[in-house]
């Protein structure tokens, strides 16, 4: 198939999924709730509407190329910061460090990786950053939960800007044989990552029982967890034709991003909980903010760039 | 096709908005095209920006903010947004200067049918402190027009993005709590009111972890 084509049938394949999702959450709220509220159904189809606006958003990008990608990710990284670093306890001392990273590290970082500058775009916010932040912050003055605020706002550097970014980062690997084709590395790792949460939502509703980590995440079961990471593996293995991995390759890559998405998702529920809160915010209806959409991608986009960097590019 | 004015006064509402993913929480009340006094917390210049630019759009129109003069008609920026882009009701702060009452100001303002924005505090909150003791003004105003509703409107966050002294606002999640409406007793002593205005307030703010 040429790429197109791929493209095609993957976007007509997403469609298809959504639409059934769509049906399935309609005959629900007929079937079961008679058209009454019911908070389950509701909260299911409102997430599903969600996902609609999430695929288009992303499609769209996709038609504007490397460019709409880039810019995607870099406002998405733009979201999350803020989410972040709304919950993290700064003092006025710390707005210098703040603006540097809002307005210069940000849009440094996704300029590099436009550029393809993996050389620099690779240790300049874990090397760079990291260290002239708390030099930046020792020059304001105010020593006061010093070691706490720095380390802080640089985790949610990392976070939220270094580990996103590798996403678009996918764009700038040369694979032999695969030219042209990186987008769709994108897809795959956004389709498995985010299938395996939905998966695992799933799986948990239908048969959870014993729970994985009571203090850390209320929801999150055992056989949630199995049953949603087995079955986004097999997707993953069953996309192979869309990535440059023969499919064996591909479920071992699926299982790899599954299971960092999994523990992803689970530190990030764990800072949520020490902060008291539920959802990192409210951008999007149903789900929470854009950190609770990406928490599992943001642990598995590097690990899935390096992995592919090693091996295939 | 809208005016300039207009054109500006929503290019803020939107920037306002973008920056701060603001949301307004009508948790004791609804919108209602009646004239209110909202009143807030007072922590930055961004305040009364956020409570305005999250109102919804036809109340916005008859919404003024209650601003000194003395900052506002500085300069040539400053005076345009102050009358022609929000609206404000400019108030003289000094009484020994001043040749117009501002309680008088603020209560023609609700007698042609607007809502008003005050922050009671009378300045912004630097300290430590959650919540400045309120000055008078709210009473007397309350007095003039008893039947005035006094909404109270807790702003989150609003310190962060825009510390004093700093230009260039920071991008962080504000949140607009507004409570139930409080309106004065018959015969209300000052000093309950004032209490009891400062303290629906302070119930909105949200649980600090």
């Amino acid at each position: 198939m040429t790429p197109l084509q791929v493209t095609y049938s993957l976007f007509v394949g997403t469609g298809v999924v959504l639409l059934v999702a769509s049906i399935i959450g309609w005959a629900l709220k007929t079937a079961v709730a008679k058209g009454q509220p019911h908070a389950t159904i509701d909260n299911l189809n409102t997430r599903i509407k969600a996902w609609w606006v999430m695929v288009l958003v992303v499609s769209l990008a996709f038609v504007f190329g490397r460019t709409g990608v880039i810019l995607l990710f870099a406002f998405i990284s733009f979201f999350a910061l803020r989410e972040f670093l709304t919950l993290t306890y700064t003092r006025s001392s710390d707005y210098f460090a703040l603006a540097m990273a809002f307005f210069v590290v940000l849009p440094v970082q996704y300029v590099l990786v436009y550029a393809g500058w993996y050389g620099l775009f690779s240790i300049f916010i874990p090397v760079y950053v990291c260290l002239l932040l708390p030099i930046l912050e020792v020059l304001a003055g105010d020593i006061m939960r010093f070691l706490e605020r720095t380390s802080k706002i640089q985790w949610g550097l990392m976070i939220c800007v270094y580990c996103i970014s590798h996403v678009p980062a996918l764009l700038t690997l040369d694979i032999p044989g695969y030219e042209d084709r990186n987008l769709l590395l994108i897809a795959f790792l956004v389709i498995v990552v985010q299938s395996s949460d939905v998966l695992q939502y799933v799986w948990g509703k239908l048969f959870g029982k014993h729970k994985v980590a009571p203090e850390v995440s209320p929801s999150k079961t055992v056989e949630g967890l199995i049953g949603g990471i087995l079955s986004a593996t097999a997707l993953g293995a069953a996309l192979w034709w869309i990535t440059p991995f023969n499919p064996w390759q591909a479920a071992l890559m699926a299982l790899a991003i599954n299971a960092m998405g999994f523990f992803g998702g689970l530190v990030m529920s764990a800072i949520k909980r020490d902060r008291g809160v539920k959802d990192w915010g409210h951008m999007i209806e149903g789900h929470g903010g854009m950190l609770d959409r990406l928490d599992s991608v943001v642990f598995a986009a590097p690990i899935f760039f390096h992995l592919t960097r090693y091996f295939w590019a | 096709m809208p005016t300039f004015d207009a054109l500006c006064a929503y290019a803020l509402c939107v920037f306002t908005r973008t920056l701060t993913g603001a949301r307004m929480l009508w948790v004791g009340c609804a919108p209602a095209a009646i004239p209110r006094v909202y009143y807030g917390n007072h922590n930055a210049h961004a305040d009364f920006a956020l409570i305005w630019s999250c109102l919804p759009d036809d109340l916005r129109e008859r919404t003024r903010p209650v601003a000194g003069a003395d900052y506002w008609l500085k300069g040539k920026l400053r005076t345009f947004i102050a009358q022609r882009v929000i609206r404000a009701v400019l108030i003289d702060r000094n009484p020994e200067t001043r040749k117009e009452d501002p309680i008088k100001q603020m209560a023609d303002v609700i007698d042609q049918g607007d809502s008003l924005i005050v922050f009671p505090e009378g300045t912004r909150n630097t300290t430590e402190e959650t919540l400045l003791p309120f000055k008078s003004g709210i009473y007397y105003l309350a007095h003039a027009r008893p039947e005035t509703e006094f909404v109270p409107v807790w702003i989150e966050n609003a310190r962060r993005v825009m510390p004093k002294g700093k230009l260039l606002p920071l991008p962080l999640l504000c949140t607009l709590t507004v409570g139930a409406p409080v309106t004065i007793g018959n015969g209300e002593d000052k000093e309950v009111f004032v209490a009891r205005t400062r303290n629906a307030l302070l119930a909105l703010r949200p649980p600090q972890a």
